[in-house]
């Protein structure tokens, strides 16, 4: 039970945060020399495995071994020590501080890190700059050169290639083979199937939190990958959901709700363009952080864009903020409800906010048409309120329905729904699709992003696929079946064609 | 590897930066990412040049007592500093300074000198031990900084009337004369001097230590900084000590500039010290700034007040007027950040 022929493994992990179960059963076999790759889709527990491997969290069950040996690192600082060594999503680096010191903090050493930066293609870097103001690109390289040069024998690259050009990809992949032919272990993730399949000598695979698989490079890898990332079961029934859905036509005249052309907002948005139809729901599918929030949001005009044009039945809009967007009947359902919802106010205020908004708004509240307007929209959407009025006390799923309704309460003509069903129960989910269905069925406009991709078939009748900022592939509902949705935000060109 | 060999030795024959980098680049550099560090001295002389065209006497005297009045409140905006720069906030600085100075006048009162420089380093101790305790409340109890230390305040200030009910006690002159005299020439006061020691010798070696670089990095992104391999809770805890102790060396500075223990007068600090670290050009979110502008920016908020005295003016208007140079100040800095950031 406690030995362990591999140079890192993680037995049974099971990890909880408050109630959401991010880990079940993560198992993971690394050997001496090869590059491992860990894959799944949003939410299979990737990023929890790493850090829980890398000590920044510990775990609720099962063990790591390295060398054999059982494990548990209280810190990334102690698994350092013990040669595991992880490159995580986000720079690592203090931004108030330089280079130089960033190094000294982490008592990294600063020749090793000039010799691996040189290696990566960093030639000349002055390390007196302050981390700041520093490009993305050249701090993910620092990152990597840091890590690098503590001489880790297990390396975890966790995304570190998701928004980078591709000549620093190419880098980057040059430096893992380097790593692997001195005998240590690369742990690499990436949604960029391609790579993965170029690069990885095994892949393992979770989904939800449980290891479903481990394959070899082999022909033919790639196909057994997506299949073990669906599980059969979701397959199945995503294709008798999408069998019952009719997806509608639209006249190819008609005047779009709204029209996106060529947004670009920093690394993460580059040139996204598509239209939406009233009456459509229009899906978005992409993994993790290829652009999707940027594009809602700069949509919602919470954020600026750098380029590009939005337009609303076909007038040009200058979103400085999110009121010029509500003004243009554009309005949006954040992922995170505690963004839009003031908790400690009663629903009757919480849906009657935006009514507020304009100057001539600001006398008295007119409380018996509010109580109206509120009350026919709580009615509409059935929302519990038998827990009080205060809204923290509210579920989830009814807090989701106050955001919807406090724009059914105040008149918009484009939905921007951003994951409205995360970590909602089953059956708030049905009656939220049900209500985008019906939105769409009275006129409305519904752009949905949805982190499950089964979803998509339940609810749109159109899909786009983002990657790395772009739009990459946009079929009807009839042809976006989960396979085919996970492909292209994969990357991949459709061979799903020859496939089904 | 494919990297090219001369690619690899040209970079190995690259000194490190620091050395190669010409002076004047460094200094611009720094000046750039701390811009207090020219704005506070140009503010301070320009102030200084102000009193004396409103004051043409202004004398050997009026520098003494200048050092003296801003003695108590540097100390006050330094111990600020400490916690501001590790993202963190200290609401009980006057309290912990009016216990210091309580604590050394009643004791010392009938002391030696020798004694009372013994009765000093034992104040010295208690005021990081305050500061120690502040920081395990704020850490062991997740209560926010800000609560917190409020709160805690109100206690040390509780335990300052304790020691001395009302406004006595005193020190032995040679004690006070550290506070008072002055050193080879009238126009250079002990107080400014003991400021200037008092600063290099805690001040200077914490930042060119790893603990200093620590302070900086929790502040500025805890995330990353925790990711780096710091210690986010000890590196919090010891920017209380800190605080604790500076606020301990402004309560014997104001013993040796008043002569006396007056349980409610370090009071006044908290708020004026944190004027000067804003002033100062610390940022209150954490991770930049220095010790230099805020301990400048103290002798800017004494002088403005004196400058109005000069002036005649109501003392009670002198504070609106006090008040709106402080926010101009402040506004200035912060129109400076946005448009170099809007580039």
């Amino acid at each position: 039970m406690s030995e362990s022929p591999f140079l890192l493994e993680a037995r049974n992990v099971a990890k909880k945060f408050d109630l959401v179960v991010a880990l079940k059963a993560a198992s993971l076999q690394v050997r001496p020399g090869e590059v491992h790759g860990l894959m799944g889709s949003n939410g299979a527990g990737k990023s929890t495995l790493v850090k829980i491997i890398t000590g920044v969290f510990p775990a609720d069950g099962g063990q790591i071994f390295v060398k054999g040996v059982a494990r548990s690192f209280r810190s990334p600082a102690e698994a350092r020590s013990a040669g595991i060594v992880s490159v995580y999503q986000d720079p690592a680096l203090v931004p108030d501080l330089t280079v130089a010191q960033n190094m000294r903090l982490a008592g990294a050493p600063v020749d090793a890190i000039r010799k691996w930066l040189a290696e990566l293609g960093v030639v000349r870097l002055d390390f007196s700059l302050l981390v700041r103001d520093l490009p993305y690109q050249t701090l993910r390289l620092i990152d990597l050169a840091r890590a690098l040069a503590s001489e880790p024998a297990v390396l975890l690259l966790d995304e570190i290639t998701a928004s980078l050009p591709a000549d620093l990809s190419e880098r980057i992949y040059a430096m893992v083979k380097h790593w692997r032919e001195r005998g240590n272990a690369v742990i690499f993730i990436s949604h960029r199937m391609a790579e993965v399949s170029a690069l990885c000598d095994r892949a393992t695979v979770l989904r939800d939190g449980v290891t479903v698989g481990v394959t070899e490079r082999a022909h033919g890898s790639e196909e057994r990958i997506v299949a073990l990332m669906l599980g059969a079961e979701t397959a199945r029934a995503v294709a008798s959901a999408a069998s019952t859905r009719t997806s509608r036509q639209t006249p190819p005249d008609a005047q779009a709700a709204l029209e996106v052309r060529g947004l670009r907002r920093g690394p993460l948005l580059n040139d996204v363009s598509f239209k939406l139809y009233p009456g459509e729901v229009l899906g978005v599918a992409a993994l993790e952080g290829q652009g999707q929030e940027e594009l809602f949001d700069c949509i919602a005009g919470s954020r600026r864009y750098d380029e590009g044009a939005v337009f609303a039945h076909g007038k040009e809009l200058g979103l400085r903020h999110p009121a010029d967007a509500i003004a243009a009947g554009i309005v949006l359902v954040p992922a995170n409800r505690l963004l839009a919802l003031l908790q400690q106010r009663p629903i009757r205020e919480n849906i009657a906010l935006p009514a507020f908004g304009g100057i001539r708004n600001w006398g008295p509240i007119r409380m018996h048409a509010e109580r109206i307007r509120v009350e026919s929209a709580i009615a509409r959407l059935q929302i519990d309120t038998r827990a009080g009025s205060e809204l923290r006390r509210l579920s989830g799923g009814n807090q989701q329905k106050v955001v919807i309704a406090r724009w059914l309460a105040n008149g918009f003509n484009t939905l921007l729904c951003f994951d409205p069903t995360r970590g909602i129960d089953i059956g708030t989910k049905r009656q939220i699709y049900a209500l985008v269905r019906e939105l769409a069925a009275a006129g409305s406009a519904v752009l949905l992003f949805t982190s499950e991709l089964p979803e998509i078939a339940l609810a749109c009748d159109r899909a786009i696929v983002l990657f790395g900022g772009r739009v990459v592939a946009e079929m009807p509902v009839s042809e976006a079946d989960e396979a085919t949705l996970l492909r292209s935000a994969h990357g991949l060109a459709p061979p799903a064609q020859a496939a089904s | 590897m494919t990297t090219p060999a001369e690619d690899k030795s040209s970079v190995l024959a690259i000194p490190a930066a620091a050395s190669n980098t010409p002076l004047i680049t460094r200094l611009r550099r720094s000046l750039r990412r701390n811009p207090s560090l020219f704005f506070m001295p140009v503010l301070l002389i320009a102030s200084l040049a102000i009193t004396v065209v409103i004051h043409p006497q202004f004398s050997d005297f009026d520098l003494q007592s200048l050092a003296m009045g801003a003695l108590p409140l540097a100390f006050a905006a330094a111990a600020q500093t400490a916690v501001v720069i590790s993202g963190g906030l200290d609401l009980s600085i006057g309290s912990v300074i009016a216990v210091a100075n309580v604590l050394a006048a009643s004791t010392m009162e009938k002391a030696s000198f020798g004694e009372s420089l013994l009765l000093a380093a034992a104040v010295l101790v208690v005021g990081a031990a305050i500061g120690a305790l502040n920081g395990l409340i704020v850490i062991l109890s997740r209560i926010p900084d800000v609560v917190a230390t409020l709160t805690s305040g109100f206690i040390w200030g509780g335990v300052a009337l304790l020691i001395l009910e009302k406004p006595g006690g005193g020190a032995p002159q040679e004690f006070l004369n550290l506070g008072t005299g002055t050193l080879f020439t009238a126009w250079l006061p002990n107080a400014l001097v003991l400021l200037v020691a008092a600063v290099c010798v805690i001040w200077i070696p914490l930042r060119q230590s790893k603990l200093g670089l620590q302070l900086y990095a929790v502040g500025s992104d805890r995330v990353a900084a925790f990711r780096s391999g710091v210690n986010i809770d000890r590196t919090r805890f010891a920017a209380y000590i800190f605080s604790g102790l500076f606020s301990a060396v402004g309560g014997l500075g104001l013993t040796m500039t008043t002569g006396i223990g007056a349980p409610l007068a370090g009071v006044y600090y908290t708020l004026s010290g944190l004027a000067a670290v804003v002033v100062g050009g610390v940022s209150l979110a954490g991770g930049r700034g220095g010790m230099v502008g805020p301990v400048m920016a103290a002798f800017v908020l004494t002088l403005i007040p004196t400058d109005l005295i000069f002036l005649n003016i109501d003392p009670n208007f002198g504070q609106v007027i006090q008040g709106t140079l402080i926010v101009a100040i402040v506004m200035i800095g912060g129109f400076v950040d946005m448009a170099r950031h809007r580039k």
